[in-house]
């Protein structure tokens, strides 16, 4: 069986149309796009909410996406085991809306950064990255201005005690240094999952990085693990 | 009518990045004395109503559950009867 996805389009999304590509044309799954306006999810099994700058970022990034309608639609599809994931703006929203702990703050740059980096899967073990069966690092873009993760010690600590982080930002052969950093995040985190392993939100596209015409194909991990695991 | 000014400052233990670049142009203009400069957010609105108190509710809420992000800001208004 097929997991069928919604794609949720907030005014100011800008990767919807990039989820929705990689999913329907390269995996032939059912795709549906899910108006910010709305509330009913379309009996979805997993739900994106894609890069961007929903709502201009007005505020703080996300802010205000948290809290339009179909967002309570998905706040209640997670609590109840439903799976997201966020990214980019998506990751922002899933921080504003409670859905992850912490928050993303301005890069250190105060750049915005647009380019190719590399991750370490730290964690393999979910719905997301179970392909990920030997620990390979994955080459794939991001593009923000406000990426940089941070929390608390004691949220730290919860994080890292209950395998939370599931990517981090590393060179080339997967060391995790701060001179791979490329916005100021705490611990190199790029991903990190709630506790009940159903919400993921991460920085970097895996869906600019998913189609081979674009050169790279890592991305791919990220929607073949859906595909094979969710169900199991 | 009440007129609310809220007041958004970055937690203490929060870096600012944005706050030491500017300083760096205070440093340029040859302000040598500006120090621990922090960006936050200054913003007014009315209320509409003529109960104090179900007004500081409202603002209250407002500003902890979307003005103000509690994980890295501290926010504090002021509310005044509009003539």
């Amino acid at each position: 069986m097929k997991p069928k996805f919604g794609v949720v389009i907030f005014p100011g999304s800008n990767c919807d149309y990039d989820a929705y590509y990689v999913l329907k044309k390269i995996y032939g799954y059912e795709v549906n796009f899910l108006w910010h306006k709305e509330t009913d999810l379309k009996n979805v099994d997993v739900v994106i909410l894609p890069g961007g700058f929903s709502y201009g970022d007005y505020l703080r990034s996300g802010s205000i996406a948290r809290f339009s309608p179909i967002m309570n639609s998905v706040i209640d599809f997670a609590n109840k085991g439903g799976h997201v994931l966020g990214i980019c703006n998506g990751f922002q929203i899933l921080l504003e809306a409670g859905l992850l702990p912490g928050v993303l703050l301005k890069n250190n740059s105060l750049q915005f950064v647009s380019k190719d980096v590399y991750l370490t899967v730290e964690n393999n073990d979910t719905v997301f990255t179970k392909e990920n069966k030997n620990n390979e690092v994955l080459k794939v873009p991001i593009a923000h201005g406000e990426g940089n993760y941070f929390t608390d010690e004691d949220t730290l600590k919860s994080l890292i005690d209950n395998n939370q982080i599931v990517f981090k930002y590393c060179s080339p052969v997967g060391k995790v240094e701060e001179g791979f950093n490329p916005n100021g995040s705490l611990k190199n985190i790029a991903g990190i999952i709630n506790k009940d392993g159903n919400v993921l939100g991460m920085m970097p596209h895996p869906e600019r990085a998913s189609d081979p015409v674009l050169g790279k194909t890592d991305g791919k991990l990220i929607f073949d693990s859906i595909g094979k695991y969710i169900f199991n | 009518m009440y007129k609310a000014k809220v007041l958004i400052k970055r937690r203490p233990s929060i870096l600012d990045p944005q706050g030491k670049a500017v300083e760096k142009g205070a440093q340029h203009l040859g302000l040598n004395n500006i120090k621990d400069t922090r960006i936050g957010k200054f913003i007014e609105f009315t209320v509409d109503t003529t109960d104090k108190n179900s007004a500081e509710k409202e603002v209250k809420e407002y500003c902890a559950k979307l003005l103000a992000n509690p994980i890295m800001e501290d926010f504090e208004f002021t509310l005044e009867e509009m003539k």
